[in-house]
């Protein structure tokens, strides 16, 4: 059993909202952020239902405060919104007043830049401060720049897991005492590179994705970004907070089956809840709500769900958010870690959008619609490329 | 108190260092452009060849490398898989980047894509090894290795289940990025440079080249045993002055003085705007410590100092340091018992770490 790491602050950008409170009011009331891209340039816009942000790269540089000729990615100024508010619902008003650690998670870094400039690096002296921005620790550099925050920063990057693997880490370092404090999510944008790859995979819906129907055809892409405040229990005494909610257990496993495809008994999926139920010293029963990973794919859902069914013998009440944001990549764990804890905060279980039918392999129904249920635990899954599956659990605070 | 354990390794890099020859012993290579590749390994002995042809060059040095310490440390299954790389999967970016820009987001394959990811590496070694333990891959740009190790090391200090635990870094070489990076001086930009007189080249920018190198990590000392791992970490941002003052506390957490130092590696790369980070130890608190540098022999990437790593922990177990890692003609003074590693990234993503002899 581990000890449990309390959480003290959350931010999110996502299509369903710029705060926190935007997001809860969406999700209360069943407004999903998924649109035609027009942001984004791609001859795709129109083909593929997409959760983008509303809100240009200038504009997001100027809630900032970010002079316009600095050399930003799109994934750093979400970051830097998210984070911004994560820090600020702490309380924190000095970062460095505790030994405070930056961990994020990305999967495209600067891509978006990189593709934009790409060609015009050959000739144009301009865009060569674009060229370093790519690597994936860039945009990690710019949002510990922007917080102040010069110690230990890093960047984790395993595909759709990222940001469960960020929570993780800085959860691991406090409870190892190399850390007091943990600023820990992830940050990615759409870009032309993801929508396309994701595009050749074939996984990508024309319509409006929906996670665990029988008839499901895809997963949408999204764009967020989301932190969480992690807090050692000395600090918390010393700052008399009142935790948002507590981090209880996690785990990570190798699904070791494929590079891409998950595998058909959900092994990875299996081991990674397993040890996050093990380190929390919890018995399944226990779980209340689980927020799936539910990308709305035929395999990944098929995987989750036998991994769910065989773990738990009465399968908790479950939903995939994504129906909402669209698959957020590497923020995608953070997003709905943030999720997780609003569940917890307000007894509430969010609704699966867009489920008509069962799956036929499995008798298993998600939960439509809004409804109030006594929370003590939520366990959400991320799973990635490269067989990656985390599992955290998050339990109330009291 | 639990202690960490360097079991087993190795590195495939500009040098022969995957050689069945000691490289200790060896004349090491000498380059004159400021780009060179890595000296292969022999990849067939673990890559079956019909893999082997779609694999991008950071898949096979990492694969490779992950079963060469492994092999080393005579383990099968470790406990966790942790890699480290600073600019992930290039080759295949470039290309499937390449690809949309140029058919205009038409005409695509997937193959690319799926190992343009950065944990490929990481995800493949999983499923060569059918090891479904704990995987992370970190892409903090020059301390991403660090990164890992210092994941490693807790779960060597603090997870009562993890023995053994395969860590490594791995960055290829890919030709438009090099280009590119020659172009914004990242890269040295004359065309001609003598790797082994790299310090006397008083121009902006650095080497470039690629590798892999990988570490078991364990509970147990054994008579495989290279070194301690005694300690690692890693800071965003850091003046020269505030360098010398992690270093001080470093060494304090670590319960040592400067003088107890015997050898200090720095990741000089003969970058005339960022070398003086090196220079100031090298002329100040470590001025009497035998400094050595490999950057010039390794080429530079992001997860060159893993290298450094892998060349300190052979210089502890071997209790030898060869003249062509030597900075200065200072006479060594042995046994080394302690070796500290200092490395950074055009004044960014700096790093300590600190072995000890067992």
């Amino acid at each position: 059993m581990i000890k449990r790491v309390a959480i003290t602050g959350m931010g999110i950008i996502s299509s369903i909202g710029s705060s926190v409170e935007e997001n809860f009011n969406s999700l209360i009331t069943k407004k999903h952020g998924i649109s035609c891209l027009e942001i984004l340039e791609t001859r795709h816009q129109k083909t593929f239902p997409s959760g983008e942000i509303k809100i240009s790269n200038d504009e997001l540089a100027s809630q900032l405060n970010w002079p316009k000729d600095k050399v930003f990615t799109r994934s750093a100024l979400l970051g830097g919104i998210a984070a911004k508010e994560a820090i600020q619902s702490a309380g924190i008003s000095d970062i460095s007043d505790a030994k405070t650690g930056f961990i994020s998670a990305t999967t495209i870094g600067g891509m978006d830049m990189t593709e934009k400039y790409y060609q015009s690096f050959w000739k144009n002296d301009l865009s060569h401060a674009y060229i370093e921005a790519q690597h994936a620790g860039y945009s990690t550099d710019k949002i510990a720049e922007f917080l102040g925050i010069n110690g230990f920063v890093t960047t984790i990057s395993t595909a759709c897991s990222s940001a469960a693997n960020a929570i993780i880490l800085g959860a691991r370092m406090i409870q190892a005492g190399k850390l007091d404090r943990a600023i820990v999510g992830g940050a990615d944008c759409l870009s032309k590179f993801t929508l396309n790859g994701f595009n050749t995979l074939m996984i990508l819906s024309d319509e409006h994705c929906r996670p665990f129907d029988k008839n499901r055809k895809g997963l949408n892409l999204g764009e967020a970004a989301a932190y969480l405040v992690l807090e050692s229990d000395d600090l918390v005494k010393q700052k008399n907070k009142k935790p948002l909610a507590y981090l209880s257990g996690f785990g990570n496993a190798n699904d070791a089956f494929h590079q891409t495809a998950s595998s058909s008994t959900g092994k990875g999926a299996f081991l990674a809840m397993e040890k996050a139920l093990e380190t929390a010293n919890f018995e399944p029963e226990q779980i209340d709500y689980i927020n799936a990973h539910g990308t709305a794919t035929p395999n990944n859902d098929l995987s989750e769900s036998v991994a769910v069914k065989r773990l738990f013998g009465k399968i908790p009440i479950f939903s995939s958010t994504k129906a909402f944001t669209g698959h957020t990549l590497a923020a995608a764990a953070s997003v709905e870690a943030v999720y997780s804890i609003l569940a917890l905060q307000n007894n509430l279980v969010f609704p699966n959008l867009n489920f008509g039918n069962k799956m036929e392999e499995l008798n298993m129904v998600p939960q439509t619609e809004l409804i109030e249920k006594e929370l003590k635990t939520v366990l959400s899954n991320s799973f990635g490329f490269g067989g990656n599956c985390s599992s955290l659990i998050f339990s109330k605070s009291n | 108190m639990k202690k960490s354990y360097l079991n087993g390794m190795s590195c495939i890099s500009a040098q022969p260092t995957a050689a069945e020859e000691d490289f200790f012993q060896i004349e090491p290579i000498s380059y004159h452009t400021p780009v060179f590749k890595a000296h292969n390994a022999d990849y067939k002995k673990y890559i079956k060849p019909v893999a082997m042809r779609r694999m991008s060059q950071s898949v096979k040095m990492g694969v490779s490398a992950a079963f060469m310490a492994l092999e080393e440390a005579a383990i099968k299954k470790p406990d966790a898989i942790l890699t480290g790389t600073g600019r992930g999967c290039r080759q295949d970016s470039e290309i499937f980047l390449e690809t949309i820009l140029e058919n205009n987001e038409e005409f695509l394959t997937p193959i690319k894509f799926i190992q343009s990811t950065h944990n490929t590496v990481g995800g493949r070694i999983a499923l060569e090894l059918d090891c479904s333990a704990y995987n992370f891959t970190y892409v903090q740009d020059a301390v991403s290795f660090e990164s890992a190790l210092m994941d490693a090391h807790l779960c060597i200090l603090n997870d009562p289940e993890m023995n053994q635990v395969l860590v490594g870094g791995i960055d290829e070489l890919a030709k438009n990025s090099v280009e590119l990076h020659k172009q914004d001086g990242y890269i040295k930009q004359e065309t001609e440079v003598h790797n082994l007189d790299l310090l006397d080249h008083k121009t902006n920018g650095t080497l470039a080249s690629e590798g892999a190198a990988f570490f078991v990590l364990s509970k147990e000392k054994n008579e495989k045993t290279y070194a301690e791992l005694v300690d690692a970490e890693i800071y965003n941002q850091a003046s020269q002055k505030e360098m010398e003052q992690h270093i001080d506390r470093f060494l304090k957490n670590n319960n040592l003085s400067l003088e107890e130092i015997d050898v200090v590696i720095l990741g000089n790369n003969g970058d005339l705007e960022f070398d003086f980070y090196y220079e100031n130890l090298q002329n100040g608190i470590f001025k009497h410590t035998e400094q050595l540098y490999y950057k010039h022999l390794m080429g530079d990437h992001h997860t060159v100092s893993s290298v450094g790593v892998w060349l300190a922990a052979k210089i502890l177990k071997q209790q030898l340091i060869p003249n062509f890692l030597k900075l200065t003609t200072k006479k060594t003074k042995k046994p080394f018992k302690n070796t500290l590693l200092y490395n950074q990234n055009r004044g960014r993503n700096h790093s300590l770490v600190l072995l000890s002899a067992c």
